[in-house]
This record gives structure tokens, C-alpha cells and sequence, in this order.
């Protein structure tokens, strides 16, 4: 059994919406709660949600930039939370970030050569005189001509911007990359280049990946485990196969029928799922998803309205936090 | 690849003997059949003929829509499809009169009942925005103004358009909401757009849009900015207000599987031309244009396989649209690009009873290479290369 | 690491996945063209690498009145220079029994109540100006900067403190309190410099601050946290750079206030000290004449206006310049 390289134990981030006059905190809104999940090395674990599920939340507590509230980060068996910042910053290394928007994620004044040699100058990854070459292998290994790192983002098109954030993350040599919806800004035409191009680099660099988005089919073709979450805690992880195949939570169920498929031929009857996703400011007490939950009526004397259910394993890999299962509650 | 089952060879609808006779009785069998059958040249609602849009910049002019035709019949939905710059919502707004400098329509004429909107004067325009023809729009948080509330914008119009007094249009206007599936609306039309949710708010747009109640229903890009569940409600709101209501609507959109969810007939287009036309089955059954294939192609299924080989891709990217290619615009990033391509526009023909933007499939072309296969073999043939590159 | 400790020659581009092409398509459409055909970046979107400040240059070049601002400041700029060397008369050298005559060919702007030479004092006064303009700018735009960026970053109380006080400072009408620092100070053109400079700190401050406060929302600075980058690198390369359009033009549009500012303590004598010429001053010691002899107030009110609207329209010119957004159109 091989050790996890990452472990998130009861991960809890909340922020803080009104204070009284005094300073005592009114209003909370929990962004995730009580998260936890083990990635190992060399997969890609898939986390889906809907906006405001706390799925960025969660990418940017693993790369430092929001503190957790609680629980515990285990990068290879250390307690990330717990290390003073000059200590954590060392931990950027490992774990990178690839972000959403690759307009915004570029400094429009830095020329694309510079975006990928800074990282690498500034942590003197390698001697002055090595950082060109390498700044040309990671441009190669993205899939652009190292003859364009002169030039600004602005001259590039989505998804070449989106190949130099990639290339970024790769000059610091990480082992886990955090993909905050990295194809859901672009074209159509392009995603599947930017898909094809991450699982390329998994394979050659031996990368594993926390990949983020709302797109169940995306997520569905680059991972190996999912991981479904709902206003800010995990309702269901499984290896893929068993999520798609054989989805336990209503939650789930509702959102892989809810995705337009390309065969007018499958036109299937819908859960269509009422009303909105509820605002995770100062949720009430009970299952996150009670208040939209088709299936509650099915499990009559359930905790649902009063009780948060647990994440439980109910076949190996497969975990779920629904009343309905038997093996919860 | 998602258009096709996985491992079903594809059906070569004229044989490998077929004939340019048997191609044409061929053509003639498939001529679309109207979707929502006894509608004849009656039932056209909406015809563009060639309409062609400029934007006029520093650089140089752009041409975002270059002759565009298509039609829409009474209760139809028909979609537009393309990726950024395809000018799938530039024609929208061209159709509706509503583009801004440096946008200009230059030619073509758009025939609504028979009259010519492009031709009419500004203030009958305005009655056929409000009475005949809605739209809504992508970002429903920046189409609503923050400082009414939902019952002042909706009454607004209702009262504007279909002359009624106030009490009328607020009764109106919550029948509306409701209609939409807006909980409880007697409360939420006091409401402010900020007190409601990205859903809720294109619901309110799509009442203002219906509360007129319009023939035809333009909707750019309604769902890109909502969740997959809020997605799928709308979607089922607009297919359900199609079969109620029994209005048309043009769905303009970037993502095939809104498509082939909602729509009866599909308008692919690439650089502002239109690449393809057929009906949602023709299209997803057998994409014919290399660049519709391509699209199909490089969409991660959903279906259950096993595999995770690589995805389809479209190389390359979609051309400067000051700097179009000389040929066909797809010529660069296709796969199946021959030097012809690259040098001449191939015209929009018609074949099988849809429509198509391509050299591969002109009946010369066919001649030339061999007596023996007609186009539909070629689509097939190309259609199996998909199939068996995923599963091998 | 080893799979980092390689780095292949650049100029080998990983091998695309080869598409299986068919041979057997028509020849009537000509030979199947190779794949090097397809663009992998536009060259057409930009005709060549281009230098931000050379394309503000054109787009500066193109606005008319800015032009002719600049040329004007520019022929200021050499007029404070070598000016003084080239005075028709001694500027400083009364001569009583040519008092107040209006302008003629020996004295073009005729002479002032103590019979100096109008034109020359305008030319000499041109120094004083520009210098007290542009050393108070650089005061203020310094300390105005490190305030505006360390309470734009920080955030917290060090915002609050640091913007407090400039609300204080604010509330106050920036003239009376040069007269009041100046009370304080005592007479003089350096004291009227450091005076003008301090008060308009605040102006900086706040436009620096926004500016930061925005940029600092940018995901290209949250991935500057992400590789490692150190509080200072992040404000001094990837915010300040990004701010530098707003304060350009902020400062261009202040060199005219301070100009107008020096002129005002001239005016009453809190400037430079007589016999020296100066616009301000000038106008002050002027004011009992202006029935009798218009001209006196004539000349250095035309400099002052024409040096403050050629600074104001340079600024508008810059802020069109600068914004890329407008640049485009």
C-alpha cells in the first residue's frame, strides 16, 4: 500500500461575512466543511461542484493562499497548517497552481519568457546560466515555440496563454498541480488540446493532479477518482467508474442527468432539480442538499432536516454522505 | 465520436454503387421534413437571405457575418452554434437591428412575415422588438438594472407594449413569473435583481422576453453563465414554453450538448460563415463538415467507457478575423485540407437535404476521384476513422 | 527529479499525436497539404514584437492637442534651461524711470512698477515654475506611492491608519494648508517646494491604493504567491508596474496643480523672494496696476494658463495612450 501523497483531514474553511459592533462574528459563511480526502501520487482526483461549492476554496488552501480555519494538510505525511510561513512557503514548490482564467492569470507587463523564468530565478531552482535553456525545454514541453518567449500575453490567444501558465507551474518542478478549471475559459476546439496536453505532461513528469471544475464530462475523461461536492462539503468520492456508472447521492444522480449530451438520440427524462443552490451563509442544520433533495420523501424518520450526515465508505473506495444509503447513519 | 454509438458501424446511407441519379432520388427522399409536419412556405416565420455584417475598425474591416440564410418556422428551435468569433451572436443582433457602430449590416435582406426588418423605420422596429421578436441575453446580471424592481421593469414593458393599465400588467406580470417557475411571485416581483440568484434572474429576463408573447424567441447564450442544474431548468423551460406556447426560438450557443438537447434544426458556424445546416439527428448522427466532425470529436463523452486515450483535437486556432484565409477559413486547421482548399472558398451546397461548406463533398469533386463514391461514403468513411480511433 | 535534470535540446517540439489521414481523398482538391501548415500562433495579430511605450507613442502621436502640449512643454523645459543666458534684459534690474510701459519693441511685454523687463521675468520665471512643479510632484508621487502601496497590500489597520490620516489631510483645503506648513516653514521657494509637495501626498496616496486594490485582486498576483514570491518582489514587479498608466497620468495632471499652487503662494508672497522672478509673484505685485497697466497681469497669467493646459491636456492625452482598451479602437 502505497502512502497518500496528500491528505486532507476534517479541512474547514470559513469566512467571516458580518461582525457586531464589538467584534463578535454574526454572520458565517462556511466555503467548505469538514473536508477530507486522500489523493495518491500519480492520480487525478476530480472534485465537482456547482459555483459556490468550495471547490477554488479548496485549491487555494493547498497552494497557501487562503489559511485554513481548521483541519489538517498532510503533504507526504507533514502537517502543512501547522508550519510557520517561511516554512510553508518551501511546500510551493511540490504544489502548483493552474488557474481558471488565463487572461488574469498573466502579468500583462511581463513577457511570457519572464512569467516562466521568474519562479525559477527567484527560488534559484538552478545556476543564472541554465535558466534560458530550461525556460525553452518547459516552452517545448507545453507545446509552444520557444522563439515566442520575447513576447507579451496579450499576442497570445486563450489557450496558448493557458500553455504558459502550465509552463509556469512546471518550472517549479511540482508534484502535485492544483487544475482550478483550466479549460472552462476556452473554445471548444481548444479545450481538447489543453486536455490532451495535461495528461501528457502526467505521464512525462509523473505529475498528479487535483483537477477542479463543474464540467462532469471533462472531469469524467482526466480522472481517476471523484469527488462531488455541495455547498462546501464532499456528498460522495469514488474511483470514476463507480461515481458514473452507479451514483449513490441524489446529488450526484441529479447532476450527471443534468449535463447536455451530444445524441439527440438520448434525450433522457431528467432530475430536474428544484429551485437553487442555497447560500452557504450560515447554513442550517442538517444535509446541505435536504432543501432541494428530491429523494428525502424515500427515507421517512430521517436525520436529514436536523443531522449533517457523515462521509461513509459503503463499498471499497465508495463513499457517501446521504440517509438513504443504508450504511449511513 | 459522441454523435455515434460506440462500436454501431456507420450506417452509408447511398451504397458504394450509388449513382448521381440514386444520389439525387436519394436527396430528394431526405429533403428535410419540416419538424412539425404541415408547414409549408406558410409557416415560415423568419427567413435571412444573404446577410452579411461589417465591423469597420482602425485596422481594417471585419467581416463578422458574411451571407448568412437561414429560416425559422413556427415552433421550431433552431439553433446557431460556433465558437468565438464565429459571429453566431453578431447575426442575432444584426436580425433584430440591434448593432452598434462600427456595426453594419451590408447586405441582405431579413424577411420577417413577408416584410423586410432591415428596411423598416426605426419606430416599427421597436413594435416588432416588443410585440413579435425577444431576446435574451447571456449575462442576466448586467440585463437588468439594479435600481428597479423586477415588478417596474416587467410592468414596463407589459404596459409599453400591450397597453394595459397598471393593475392589469402587474397581474400579467406575475402570471409570467409564474410561468417561468419562479416561486411564489407575488413576493419575489418586489424584489430587487440583486436579491435573486444568476437562474432566477435569467428567469425573470426570460418572462420580460415572453411577457409580450413574441412568435420568435432569440436566446444568446442563455445558459453559459448558470450551474449545470440551473442550466438544465432553463432548458427545460424554453423547450417547455416551445410546446405551450407554441413559439419559435433561435438558440444562439457554443456547447453541443445544449443542442442536441433542445434543438429541431442546427446552424453551424465558423469565421462568420455558415459551415453546415441540418437537422439535430443528421448533424449529431453524421456530422459531415471536417470542422462540425471536430467539434463532435474533441468533446470528452459521457458515455461509459473504459479508456482514457487522447482526445480528439482541432490544431491551431481560430484565424484574426482582419486576417481571414484566402480559401476555405477552416482550410488551415483541417485535416483533410487538399492545396484547392487553401485556394479557393468552397460555396454552400446542398447535399442530402442539408447544407454544407465544403470541397470534400461537391459532386465534381466525388466524379473526379472515383465514379464509385459518392459523398455520403467519404462522410462515412470519416465517420468510422473517428470511431475507430477511439476504440481501436 | 531526474525527469527534471534533462532538459532536451530546445527546438524539439514533442511530436504531436498524429492524426490518422487518409490517402485515398480526391485528387480533383490537390495534394494534402502537410501539417506544418497550421498556425500555432497568429502572426497576424501583431505584425511585430511590439514595444508598449513605442505603441504609446503613435497612439500619443495621433492626438493632436497632446502633441502640441508636449512640443510646448518641451520648449519650456529648454527655455528654463538655458533662459536665463538669453533674457533680452538683467531680470532682476529695476530701472524706475521706465516703470509700467506697455509693451514696444525694446520691451515686448512692456515693463513692470519697478521698470524690469516683463519678458525677460516670464523666460526667467520659467525655471522657478517647472522646477518647483516637478520637484514638488516627485515628493509627493514618492511618499504618496509607499503610503498607497503599503496600505493598498497590507490592508488591515496599516490601511486604516495610513488612510486616515490622508483623509485628514484631505479635509483640509490643500492651499490652506500650504500657507499654514508654510507659516510654519517659513519664506521660500524650497520651503514653498517641500510645503506643495506634503500636501498633496494624500492625492497619490489614494489613487496608488485603488489602483492596487484592484490589481491585487488579478489572478497573475495570486500566482506570483504561488511560486514563492516574496511580499516586496510581488508589489515592486507584478502590481506597481500595472499601476504605473494611472500614476503616469496622475502625475502629469499634478505638475499643473503644483505649478498653479506655486503661482497662488507667490501671489501672496509666501514664494520665492524679490527680486526674483516669479509667475505668481509677479501677478501678486502686479495686482494694483491692473487698471492702469494690464499688461503687467497679462503676460505671466497667459504663462501660467498655457504651462496648465498643456500639462492637463498631456495628462488626458497619456491616460488614452496608456489604456490599452482605448488603444484598440
Amino acid at each position: 500500500m502505497t502512502e497518500p501523497l496528500l491528505q486532507l483531514r476534517h479541512l474547514s474553511k470559513f469566512f467571516v461575512v458580518e461582525r457586531s459592533l464589538l467584534g463578535r462574528t454574526i454572520s458565517v459563511l462556511k466555503a467548505v466543511d469538514d473536508l477530507s480526502f486522500d489523493i495518491m501520487p500519480g492520480e487525478t482526483f476530480g472534485l465537482v461542484g456547482e459555483s459556490g461549492c468550495g471547490k477554488t476554496t479548496v485549491g487555494k488552501m493547498l497552494v497557501n493562499l487562503y489559511r485554513p480555519t481548521a483541519g489538517r494538510i498532510l503533504y507526504q505525511g507533514t502537517d502543512l497548517t501547522g508550519l510557520p510561513a517561511r516554512e510553508r512557503r518551501r511546500y510551493c514548490r511540490d504544489i502548483q497552481l493552474i488557474f481558471q482564467d488565463p487572461y488574469a492569470s498573466l502579468n500583462p507587463r511581463m513577457t511570457v519568457g519572464d512569467i516562466v523564468a521568474e519562479p525559477i530565478r527567484v527560488n534559484r531552482l538552478l545556476p543564472r546560466d541554465k535558466v534560458d535553456d530550461r525556460v525553452g525545454y518547459l516552452f517545448n514541453a507545453v507545446g509552444l515555440s520557444a522563439n515566442y518567449r520575447n513576447r507579451f500575453p496579450h499576442e497570445f490567444s486563450g489557450g496558448q496563454r493557458q500553455r504558459v501558465g502550465i509552463a509556469r507551474a512546471l518550472a517549479m518542478e511540482p508534484k502535485l498541480i492544483v487544475c482550478d478549471e483550466p479549460v472552462s475559459a476556452l473554445d471548444v476546439s481548444v479545450q481538447a488540446q489543453v486536455l490532451n496536453l495535461l495528461a501528457e505532461l502526467s505521464v512525462q513528469f509523473g505529475l498528479t493532479y487535483l483537477f477542479i471544475a463543474h464540467g462532469l464530462n471533462v472531469v469524467k475523461h482526466v480522472s481517476d477518482r471523484v469527488g462531488v461536492m455541495y455547498l462546501g462539503r464532499l456528498v460522495e468520492v469514488a474511483p470514476k467508474r463507480d461515481l458514473y456508472r452507479n451514483p449513490l447521492h441524489p446529488y450526484t444522480k441529479a447532476l450527471l442527468s443534468a449535463i447536455p449530451v451530444t445524441n439527440p438520440a438520448q434525450r433522457r427524462t431528467r432530475i430536474l432539480l428544484e429551485g437553487d443552490v442555497s447560500s452557504p451563509i450560515d447554513p442550517a442544520p442538517g444535509c446541505r442538499f435536504a432543501g432541494r433533495c428530491y429523494a428525502k420523501t424515500g427515507c421517512a424518520g430521517c436525520a436529514c432536516d436536523t443531522q449533517l450526515p457523515e462521509l461513509v465508505e459503503v463499498s471499497p473506495g465508495h463513499f457517501v454522505a446521504c440517509y438513504l444509503h443504508p450504511a449511513v447513519g | 465520436m459522441t454523435g455515434v454509438p460506440p462500436g454501431e458501424p456507420m450506417t452509408v446511407t447511398a451504397g458504394p454503387a450509388g449513382t448521381a441519379a440514386a444520389c439525387a432520388a436519394e436527396a430528394r427522399g431526405v429533403a428535410e421534413p419540416p419538424p412539425k409536419g404541415g408547414h409549408g412556405e406558410a409557416g415560415l416565420l423568419l427567413q435571412v437571405r444573404g446577410l452579411s455584417t461589417d465591423f469597420a475598425m482602425k485596422k481594417g474591416t471585419v467581416h463578422a457575418v458574411i451571407d448568412v440564410s437561414f429560416s425559422v418556422r413556427e415552433g421550431e428551435v433552431l439553433a446557431i452554434v460556433g465558437e468565438s468569433g464565429s459571429g453566431k451572436s453578431v447575426a442575432a443582433l444584426s436580425v433584430l437591428g440591434l448593432l452598434q457602430p462600427p456595426g453594419r449590416c451590408v447586405a441582405g435582406e431579413v424577411l420577417y412575415k413577408g416584410r423586410d426588418l432591415l428596411k423598416l423605420p426605426k419606430g416599427e422596429m421597436r413594435d416588432i422588438r416588443g410585440n413579435h421578436i425577444s431576446m435574451i441575453f447571456q449575462e442576466p446580471m448586467t440585463s437588468l438594472n439594479p435600481v428597479f424592481t423586477i415588478e417596474d421593469q416587467l410592468t414596463e414593458s407589459i404596459r409599453l407594449h400591450l397597453k394595459l393599465d397598471r393593475r392589469a400588467a402587474v397581474k400579467r406580470a406575475v402570471e409570467m413569473l409564474r410561468l417561468v417557475g419562479i416561486p411564489s411571485p407575488e413576493k419575489r416581483i418586489k424584489d430587487y435583481p440583486h436579491q435573486m440568484s444568476g437562474g432566477m434572474r435569467q428567469r425573470v429576463m426570460t418572462a420580460m422576453a415572453l411577457s409580450c408573447d413574441p412568435d420568435l424567441l432569440i436566446a444568446d447564450e442563455p445558459t453559459t453563465a448558470l450551474d449545470v442544474t440551473i442550466q438544465a431548468q432553463i432548458l427545460a423551460l424554453i423547450s417547455d414554453l416551445r410546446d405551450k406556447i407554441g413559439m419559435a426560438v433561435i438558440l444562439i450557443t457554443h456547447d453541443l450538448g445544449v443542442v442536441a438537447e433542445t434543438a429541431d434544426r442546427v446552424i453551424v458556424m465558423y469565421c462568420g460563415q455558415v459551415v453546415e445546416e441540418a437537422t439535430t439527428e443528421q448533424l449529431f448522427e453524421r456530422p459531415l463538415h471536417p470542422y462540425t466532425l471536430g467539434l463532435l470529436r474533441s468533446i470528452p463523452t459521457m458515455e461509459d467507457t473504459e479508456a482514457t486515450e487522447p482526445l480528439y483535437m482541432i490544431r491551431g486556432m481560430v484565424p484574426n478575423p482582419l486576417h481571414l484565409p484566402r480559401g476555405c477559413a477552416f482550410a488551415p486547421r483541417c485535416d483533410r485540407r487538399r492545396a484547392r482548399c487553401a485556394a479557393e472558398q468552397p460555396a454552400l451546397i446542398e447535399v442530402e437535404g442539408r447544407k454544407l461548406r465544403c470541397f470534400l463533398f461537391e459532386p465534381g469533386c466525388n466524379q473526379a476521384a472515383t465514379a464509385l463514391s459518392p459523398e455520403s461514403a467519404q462522410a462515412g468513411g470519416a465517420v468510422r476513422r473517428a470511431d475507430s480511433e477511439v476504440a481501436p | 527529479m531526474s525527469k527534471w535534470d534533462s532538459p532536451v535540446a530546445p527546438g524539439t517540439p514533442p511530436e504531436p499525436a498524429s492524426e490518422g489521414l487518409v490517402a485515398d481523398e480526391t485528387m480533383a482538391l490537390g495534394e494534402l497539404l502537410p501539417d506544418g501548415s497550421i498556425p500555432e500562433f497568429d502572426e497576424t495579430l501583431h505584425e511585430k514584437p511590439e514595444n508598449q511605450w513605442l505603441e504609446m507613442w503613435r497612439s500619443l502621436k495621433a492626438n493632436r492637442a497632446a502633441l502640441v502640449s508636449l512640443i510646448f512643454i518641451a520648449f519650456l523645459a529648454l527655455l528654463a534651461v538655458i533662459g536665463p543666458y538669453i533674457t533680452p534684459y538683467n531680470p532682476i534690474e529695476t530701472n524706475m524711470a521706465n516703470a509700467l510701459k506697455p509693451p514696444s519693441a525694446q520691451h515686448w511685454f512692456g515693463t513692470d512698477q519697478l521698470g524690469m523687463d516683463i519678458f525677460s521675468r516670464v523666460i526667467a520665471g520659467t525655471r522657478v515654475s517647472l522646477t518647483v512643479g516637478l520637484l514638488a510632484v516627485s515628493i509627493a508621487l514618492t511618499v504618496g506611492i509607499i503610503l498607497g502601496a503599503v496600505a493598498g497590500y497590507a490592508g488591515g489597520w496599516v490601511d486604516t491608519v495610513i488612510m486616515r490620516v490622508m483623509d485628514m489631510m484631505l479635509s483640509v483645503p490643500s492651499i490652506l494648508l500650504a500657507i499654514t506648513l508654510m507659516a510654519a516653514l517659513g519664506k521660500g521657494i524650497d520651503k514653498a517646494v517641500v510645503a506643495i509637495g506634503l500636501v498633496s501626498i494624500p492625492e497619490y496616496a489614494r489613487i496608488v491604493r485603488g489602483s492596487i486594490l484592484s490589481i491585487k485582486e488579478n489572478d497573475y498576483v495570486a500566482a506570483a504567491h504561488v511560486v514563492g514570491l516574496s511580499d516586496s518582489r510581488i508589489i515592486l514587479r507584478h502590481v506597481l508596474p500595472n499601476a504605473l498608466s494611472v500614476i503616469i497620468v496622475r502625475a502629469t495632471l499634478g505638475i499643473s496643480s503644483a505649478v498653479l499652487d506655486t503661482a497662488a503662494l507667490g501671489f501672496l508672497g509666501l514664494g520665492v523672494q524679490p527680486p526674483q522672478a516669479e509667475w505668481g509673484d509677479m501677478l501678486g505685485r502686479a495686482r494694483g496696476f491692473i487698471f492702469q497697466a494690464p499688461h503687467t497681469l497679462l503676460f505671466p497669467g497667459m504663462a501660467i494658463t498655457a504651462t496648465v493646459l498643456a500639462f492637463n491636456l498631456l495628462g488626458d492625452g497619456l491616460r488614452d495612450a496608456l489604456d490599452p482598451k482605448a488603444r484598440i479602437k
